[in-house]
């Protein structure tokens, strides 16, 4: 071995585990050592979240072993309270702490100072305040959690993680919710963990982040280890190479047909907006979309983009001005006089407003057309199966059969079954918040080139999305926001990044 | 695995089978200490026997699960009112049909007062949770005790006595029918619900908004009307139970009348596999519920137990059969089988 090579704290061989009907870990090997970042790396159902939740306990595995530095012998975590007494910690993209307690009693739950008896508070709320200030973040330990964005609920359970045990500390697509300040901020306190020595498991789809931090990566495919890398052996083409397990030039050819795309006429007017706000949400804004065109909203987390999106789709009443879809003045009071009017929203939020988790991928599928039909004319078992077939088939949703339940499903087949409901309600206008949030690179450009076709063959998109890139290689025109309010608009020939980065930030300063 | 085992498997991952293999073992139970229960005679051109009672008594119940498993399914919460209204329907029905020697209104009339007075209720219930907001709990512990004390209200304080005998009939024998009525009523309300739920997405919607109600709303639901619609069935519901308690001792006592019979319905609920957090509901199961607690009832009533002593057998029972339904205990099973199964392999090798 290289005397260079670091102390290993983690070793995970020949993992193995299936699910019904899928091999979802073959002979897996991941190797963790002392200080390192290491990124774990793979398309959807490529096997890193289920990697992740054999390592903490959430789910048995079949064949292999997982050996932990200072413990004896083989190590089989049954739950997370296991794994964590082992040294393993996890933090995930969807911080589960309780909102309604104070800062201070997330960090401490289970296992608060007592005092006589009962919980020593300023001891408590003290320490707290402490772990927050190692990780330079300095806040009201004693308001509740709910008080605080989600980045800093992000560091709260960090701090919780390494403060319960501080060998190996898992990061499932912890950037997926930040802005880019938040992202720099959690990567000054992963850089500070590293340097204390502890392992750090980094699961993330930003390419970019991953070059940032990161010391090594660890590629899956299909359930299968596809090799371990140094970060500065591996260029970003190669990576994405072998995330995908083919050349990778179709990144290339979205440009190319966005620009065929934008070179056509814009013809009619579909939804046009006067004035249009919802109090406390979004200030009033002007907006024309015209068919077969994408429009991008782009600004920073909270500047107000899905509140935007939303009160045109009437998910938040708007409040004051006018609406005209086609022309016509329409008065919307909920969703379903939206979808009446040809709009359909792949919210931003795909665990909380997307998916209806225990049904099946066909009832997710025919839910808004059935909801569209309305309550009397049910769509038969055929039709049903008819339809989910045949999305299925067209967006290349990974299921076992359609019968299977959603929230068995990856995160990118989620959002492939979300794009399939609302497809099927064939819609005019289509919104979409986030749909590459917290999906792999394949899928992402999937979704990115379904996007510029259906354009093409005269659907209105709107495009929200944090990632400049993917914007910039989708929409034909962006609309910029800024603390709420709608700032300006950039046409098709001032798009670029430097333009919107300009326009986001409001101008040379 | 050969065919017979994988087609084995399942039939044991159906909802319904665990539900079913309970009900079939308190059955058995009593093919072993109360042979007499599964026989059936007939007198004066009437059906009679252990098993008719189980359906007849389980009827209230089986009508007020239905509208139980509904709001369920819809809230994640429980109607726990349904007990009091109830008995207020009666109060209703009796109160306007009178007590004297002729009915003051048409009969059917009467019947549909009583059942209005449900579904007034049931409405109420479901303006408070799903309009206001409220806890579904909290929101039908309103009528929970003020239900009782509204029915005293209409009746004055007294138990009142229908006297006219054709009111009878609702709570036991249609005049040249073998089966008791209540049966038969009990199986429309069944009939109608499946029904409505099979050929109208309602079915679909109740189970969106019960598992996600803002991914509901954002495809096109309105949450709120389903969840009040379930709530106003409930009530319908637990109204025509009323009137079938009311009618079986043709009196209406406001402070007995389907006392505590809220949890029973509860329990259906539970038994025939239901979350009791919402979502996915089946209207079978909760039946089988029904009558598995009824069946349990009647079973320590022909095992000569006491009224008083009766809830200790039927508690210990009922932990019985919803440990056996948990999932934790499967898993354990499952867990001490492959530890077997693992030891058994072991000594082959060493052997």
């Amino acid at each position: 071995m290289n005397i260079k090579e670091k102390k290993e704290v983690l070793t995970m061989r020949n993992i193995s585990k299936n699910f019904p009907g899928v091999k979802a870990l073959a002979d897996v090997d991941f190797t963790l050592r002392e200080g390192e970042i290491h990124a774990l790396m793979g398309e959807n159902g490529a096997g890193k979240s289920t990697l992740i939740k054999v390592l903490t306990g959430v789910e048995e595995f079949e064949t292999g072993e997982i050996r932990l530095a200072g413990t004896e012998g083989v190590i089989i975590n049954k739950s997370p309270q296991e794994a964590q007494e082992n040294g393993i910690s996890t933090v995930y993209q969807e911080v589960n702490l309780c909102p309604n307690l104070t800062v201070a009693e997330n960090i401490f739950i289970g296992r608060a100072p007592r005092k006589c008896g009962g919980i020593d508070w300023g001891t408590m709320n003290g320490r707290a305040k402490e772990m927050l200030k190692a990780l330079n973040i300095e806040l009201d330990v004693t308001k509740a959690l709910e008080n605080y964005s989600v980045a800093i609920q992000q560091m709260v359970a960090i701090a919780r993680a390494i403060d319960i045990s501080a060998k190996v500390l898992i990061l499932d697509e912890p950037t997926a919710s930040l802005d880019e300040q938040e992202v720099k901020k959690l990567f000054n306190v992963m850089n500070q963990l590293k340097a204390k020595g502890i392992g750090i498991i980094f699961v993330t789809h930003f390419l970019e982040q991953v070059y940032e931090v990161c010391d090594r990566i660890t590629v899956l495919r299909n359930g299968a280890l596809v090799g371990e890398y140094k970060v500065e052996e591996l260029p970003r083409v190669q990576l994405v190479a072998k995330m995908m397990g083919k050349d990778f030039d179709d990144l290339a050819s979205i440009k190319k047909l966005a620009e065929e795309s934008a070179k056509k006429e814009h013809k009619e007017v579909f939804i046009e907006a006067q004035a249009l706000g919802c109090h406390g949400k979004i200030n009033p804004f002007d907006l024309t979309i015209r068919k077969g065109e994408v429009i991008g909203l782009s600004g920073l987390l909270g500047s107000g983009r899905s509140e935007l999106a939303r009160t045109l789709y009437a998910a938040d009443k708007a409040d004051q001005g006018k609406l005209k879809i086609k022309g016509v003045n329409s008065h919307m009071a909920a969703p379903i006089d939206a979808m009446k009017r040809g709009m359909a929203f792949c919210p931003e939020n795909r665990k909380d407003e997307g998916i209806i988790a225990d049904l099946s991928v066909r009832e997710n599928i025919i839910i808004a057309l059935q909801a569209k039909r309305g309550l009397f004319k049910l769509l038969s078992d055929k039709e049903q199966e008819k339809f989910a077939d045949e999305y299925i088939k067209v967006l290349q949703i990974k299921t076992a059969s359609q019968d299977t339940p959603i929230k068995q499903l990856s995160g990118g087949n989620q959002q492939k079954v979300i794009l399939a409901r609302w497809l099927l309600t064939h819609p005019e206008f289509l919104i979409l918040d986030e749909p590459t949030r917290g999906i792999d690179v394949g899928t992402k450009t999937e979704i990115q080139k379904l996007v510029v076709k259906l354009a093409e063959e005269g659907m209105s998109v709107m495009f929200i999305s944090s990632e400049i890139e993917e914007m910039l290689r989708t929409c034909s025109r962006m609309a910029i926001l800024r603390d709420g309010s709608k700032v300006g608009e950039l046409d098709e020939h001032e798009l670029s990044q430097e333009n919107v980065m300009k326009a986001i930030a409001g101008g040379d300063r | 695995m050969n065919k017979a085992e994988t087609s084995f498997k399942k039939l044991m991952s159906h909802r319904l089978f665990w539900p079913l293999v309970c009900l079939v073992v308190v059955l058995l139970f009593n093919l072993i200490k109360t042979p007499a229960f599964f026989k059936i005679t007939i007198n004066n051109g009437v059906l009679y026997g252990y098993l008719i009672d189980v359906l007849n008594r389980s009827s209230e119940l089986i009508i007020l699960a239905v509208g139980m498993t509904l709001v369920v399914a819809s809230s994640g919460g429980t109607d726990i009112s349904v007990g009091a209204v109830s008995a207020l329907a009666g109060a209703v029905c009796v109160f306007s049909l009178g007590t004297g020697a002729a009915y003051n209104m048409p009969y059917g009339l009467g019947l549909l007062l009583g059942v209005f007075a449900g579904v007034v209720c049931g409405a109420w219930n479901g303006f408070l949770v799903a309009k206001m907001k409220i806890q579904p709990m909290v929101a039908t512990l309103i009528l929970f005790t003020a239900g009782r004390g509204i029915a005293q209200l209409i009746t004055g304080g007294n138990i009142l006595y229908v006297k006219v005998d054709s009111f009878k009939r609702l709570g036991a024998f249609l005049p040249g029918v073998p089966l008791p009525t209540p049966i038969f009523v009990a199986a429309a309300v069944v009939i109608i619900t499946l029904l409505i739920l099979r050929k109208t997405a309602l079915g679909l919607y109740i189970q969106t908004v019960g598992i996600n109600s803002k991914a509901g709303k954002l495809v096109g639901l309105n949450a709120t009307l389903i969840q009040f619609l379930t709530y106003a069935f409930c009530g319908l519901c637990a109204g025509i139970a009323g009137l079938i308690i009311t009618s079986r001792i043709y009196s209406i006592d406001a402070n007995n009348a389907g006392l505590n019979i809220e949890l029973d319905a509860i329990l259906a609920v539970a038994l025939g596999g239901n979350s009791l957090g919402g979502g996915k509901f089946s209207i079978a199961g909760s039946i089988i519920g029904a009558i598995t607690i009824q069946a349990l009832t009647t079973s320590l009533y022909a095992m000569k137990v006491t009224a008083d002593q009766l809830p200790v057998y039927k508690a210990i029972v009922v932990i019985i059969i919803v440990a056996l339904q948990s999932p934790e205990l499967k898993r354990m099973f499952k867990a001490l089988k492959l530890k077997i199964n693992k030891t058994s392999e072991g000594e082959k090798v060493t052997a």
